[in-house]
């Protein structure tokens, strides 16, 4: 009997020993949520749409051209929506067939009368969506540690199209949010006239007849522009880039002839030749730098130009910016903010401050009852419900299960739990001790028979805890993760440690008809 | 010391009007409901929070008055201790607005507003923009997490002991989520993402305390078979209400705590369960154990036939040992 008491009191304290090791010092240790420690969190939702868009207008392009190439006759091949597109007007079908053999592997095909309507096949859209996630969840990733974010989290959310992004510490919201959004891509093209005050004026220029291959753009917010750039202009420009978002090879920092800040930018090589060749053709034109459709600056090509450009006319917050966001490369979709929340320090500081009270006042309110009321054996309650938060403290550091908000309301409803099994078994051994078997055999029996409530009781409450953590995004997850913890150990310190305390109290008076309860 | 010393109250004689009374509670909780509709936080309606500290103490009309021309009803209300300066500014969302550009303009128009209204400078503290694709997937979620967890905790315990006992201690937990639903409607608390969470803790709470009371009942059946069912019950309520009262208590402390010092993020959280831990109590008490006894007699005709234990077969193995030795 001593020596299993013994043995029972040392994992006692080793576990002690290992939980207070592993918490302390807490300020490095436990890792705070970005509702204690301030920070942003940002849902985004990529429109994947953007990329079957891409898809089925590179096919449609595709088809069109081999089917001019051909010879065969059709009156129409066009685009219908993100993931359909229609062929008209078709006099040859074993013609049509033999140029469009590739579309099948991608789309299915249905006859209509004189052509195909093709819609893409679900599995590959989903195929490509996903894909599309992916990339724009490693681009984010890239631009955040660009920014400097520490621990800064990126991952999958939720519905399949969504990307959460948390990043700690950060004040300046509004410019990691544009940095995170912008699309980046860069765009070369040539300027068929412009610039003009409004897109009105740009149209009447060509009698409201826009030739097919031209668009009209618009140039630089305002305010920001300065000298020879676009200022709030609109441009018609060519439909057609040189070069293609993932064409870049790198962006730094630069300065222009003026000594104003500028993004130096090149290109990779097979990019820099097809680039070459387009600069040569058009010398004596005006060329547009467009980035995420904005023309951002209009020079005259002079000469034959390889791998490298500037974009000029920008302010210092604007080059450092798109330095980032050029370098991590362009986003295969745009994407749209769900969900924003932000946290500032001094918040966090004051609900740091209001969690650790609340605790301490909790705690002792518990602890004052308890002596108060069950005397000397209240002590092993309150050791118990100590023990259980060192160990809940110490699991939360290991694990390591992030500290939020509600995890500390998770801390105190972990002393109400701890008092309920302490107060079952305490009641019970009450009611045992009044049939006067003696005290050994009523803590016996107490212990024993509440075993199984104790079980019951738990598991309900995992039961809800666990379902918590399904329903439950960051903080909501942080309370229930730590709810769980706590039940599990609670039910080692409210059992185990505090019948350890029991035996060794006993253990000393063999034949004990009471107790201090 | 005790605080019940053989208590023997005859709490089953006041089910009826236990049961009448949590129907009151309940249905006023429902018409308010109807009336002004489910006040749900931004969370769950989407919209923009903002938390602001100014400068210098500020009045609330003030503040009203700056972000009113921003349409829609934005509540400002204090946030926290008044010597902090701190305003919580809600506003909807707005109608029809499109998802994406649109999401940040509310907060943007109206730290613009407050700007412009020549109030002391300010500081935004938090701000939450939550979207209606968010609102709505959160809505979701939280029903679906509040009726799987009572579900799964019904069949839990109609497989722990009898299925009338599940549906008493299912009927009581949720007579605890609608008097909690209630006395929020009663003291206007928005339904946010922490309060649900405390529901659910709610839950997980009240059949706690209904488990313990049952177990004691079926223990007591096994020594006295001959007595009613409504007997052996009142007999177990009794036995346990020491504990239930204290745990209720000391629950109740620590809950009490964190709604005087816990700050103001965490006070709806913390009224919750607040009410939570006494409907709970009061649900275990008068509510649980009736609903079990009269779904009991129903099924059974003679209470003594319904009294009788499922059989010794439902007794978990290896506690007759326990009990023997423990003897």
């Amino acid at each position: 009997m001593m020596k299993n008491l013994q043995w029972r009191i040392g994992l006692i304290v080793a576990v002690i020993g290992l939980s207070i090791w592993a918490f302390v010092p807490p300020e490095q240790k436990v890792k705070l949520g970005l509702d204690l420690k301030g920070g942003v969190h940002l849902v985004l939702r990529v429109k994947t749409d953007d990329a079957l868009k891409v898809e089925t207008d590179t096919t449609v392009d595709r088809l069109r051209d081999s089917l001019t190439r051909a010879g065969v006759a059709f009156s129409k091949v066009e685009a219908v929506n993100p993931t359909e597109f229609r062929v008209e007007g078709l006099q040859d079908d074993a013609a049509f067939r033999a140029q469009a053999g590739d579309a099948d592997a991608v789309y299915d095909r249905a006859s209509e009368a004189g052509g195909y309507s093709y819609r893409m096949k679900p599995n590959v859209a989903n195929q490509l969506r996903d894909e599309t996630v992916t990339q724009a969840l490693e681009t984010i990733e890239r631009r955040v540690n660009e920014l400097g974010v520490a621990e800064p989290i990126v991952a999958r959310y939720g519905a399949r199209d969504q990307i959460l992004v948390q990043l700690p510490g950060v004040s300046d919201v509004r410019r990691a949010k544009e940095i995170i959004r912008s699309t980046a891509r860069l765009e070369l093209r040539l300027v068929d006239q412009g610039p003009f005050p409004t897109r009105e004026a740009a149209l009447q220029a060509f009698n409201n007849n826009l030739p097919p291959d031209d668009e009209v753009l618009p140039g630089k917010s305002e305010g920001s522009g300065t000298g020879g750039t676009a200022g709030s202009a609109v441009y018609v420009v060519k439909k057609v880039s040189a070069v293609a978002g993932n064409d870049l090879r790198n962006a730094q920092q630069s300065l222009d002839q003026f000594n104003r800040p500028a993004v130096h930018f090149t290109l990779k090589q097979d990019a820099a030749m097809r680039f070459g060749t387009f600069t040569e053709a058009n010398i004596g034109r005006p060329m547009a730098i467009i980035l995420d459709g904005r023309v951002m600056s209009v020079a005259t090509i002079q000469g034959r130009i390889t791998d490298s450009g500037q974009i000029t006319g920008i302010t210092r917050e604007e080059m450092l910016d798109q330095v980032i966001t050029l370098k991590s490369g362009a986003l295969p979709a745009s994407m749209d903010y769900l969900e924003e929340r932000t946290v500032g320090p001094s918040l966090g500081q004051d609900s740091i401050r209001a969690g650790v009270t609340a605790s301490l006042a909790g705690l002792a309110l518990v602890v004052v009852f308890m002596v108060f009321y069950y005397k000397l054996t209240g002590f092993n309650a309150v050791v118990s419900i100590v023990v259980n938060l060192l160990i809940l403290l110490g699991l939360m550091a290991a694990i390591p299960v992030t500290m939020t908000l509600p995890g500390v309301a998770g801390f105190i409803l972990t002393i109400g739990m701890g008092v309920d099994s302490n107060v079952l078994i305490f009641e019970r051994i009450k009611e045992e001790l009044a049939t006067a078997r003696g005290a050994r055999a009523a803590v016996n029996a107490g212990f024993d028979r509440v075993w199984w409530t104790i079980v019951d009781t738990h598991v309900s409450s995992l039961i809800a805890a666990l379902l918590l953590l399904q329903f439950g995004t960051g903080p909501i997850r942080g309370f229930a993760v730590t709810l769980i913890i706590g039940l599990l150990s609670n039910v080692f310190t409210a059992v185990f440690v505090s019948r350890t305390m029991f035996e060794m109290i006993l253990s000393r008076r063999q034949q004990a008809q009471t107790l201090s309860i | 010391m005790e605080i019940f010393h053989n208590a023997n109250y005859d709490f089953i004689r006041w089910r009826w009007h236990a049961i009448t009374l949590s129907l009151v509670i309940v249905l006023a909780g429902f018409a308010m409901m109807f009336m002004r509709g489910l006040p749900l936080g931004i969370d769950f309606s989407g919209g923009t929070s903002l938390v602001v500290r100014f400068s210098q103490p500020v009045t609330l009309d003030k503040v009203r008055d700056a972000v009113a021309p921003l349409g829609g009803e934005a509540v400002v209300q204090q946030f926290g201790d008044a010597s902090e300066n701190r305003l919580l500014i809600r506003l909807p969302q707005q109608e029809g607005a499109e998802e994406g550009t649109a999401l940040e303009q509310g907060s943007q128009r109206a730290e613009q507003a407050l700007k412009s209204a020549g109030l002391p400078s300010f500081e935004v503290d938090n701000r939450e923009i939550v979207g209606p694709v968010i609102g709505a997937d959160l809505q979701r979620r939280g029903i679906y997490a509040v009726l799987t967890s009572l579900a799964a905790i019904t069949i839990y315990i109609g497989f722990r002991f009898r299925f009338s006992f599940g549906v008493g201690a299912i009927v009581a937990t949720l007579h605890d989520v609608l008097v909690t639903l209630a006395f929020l409607m009663f003291f206007k608390y928005d339904i946010s993402l922490n309060v649900v969470a405390a529901i659910l803790t709610i839950t997980g709470y009240s059949v706690n305390d209904t488990i313990v009371i049952f177990d004691r009942v079926r223990e007591n059946l096994r020594s006295r078979r001959k007595d009613p069912l409504s007997q052996v019950v009142n007999q177990s309520v009794n036995q346990t209400l020491g504990r239930t009262i204290i745990t209720a208590g000391t629950t109740f402390l620590s809950v009490l705590a964190l709604y005087l010092f816990g700050g103001e993020a965490l006070r709806g959280f913390a009224f919750t369960m607040l009410v939570g831990v006494i409907s709970g109590t009061y649900s275990t008490v008068f509510i649980a154990s009736a609903i079990a006894i009269i779904l009991s007699q129903h099924k059974g005709g003679k209470p003594q036939a319904a009294a009788a234990p499922t059989g010794e077969a439902s007794e978990r193995p290896g506690r007759k040992q326990r009990r023997a030795r423990a003897s």
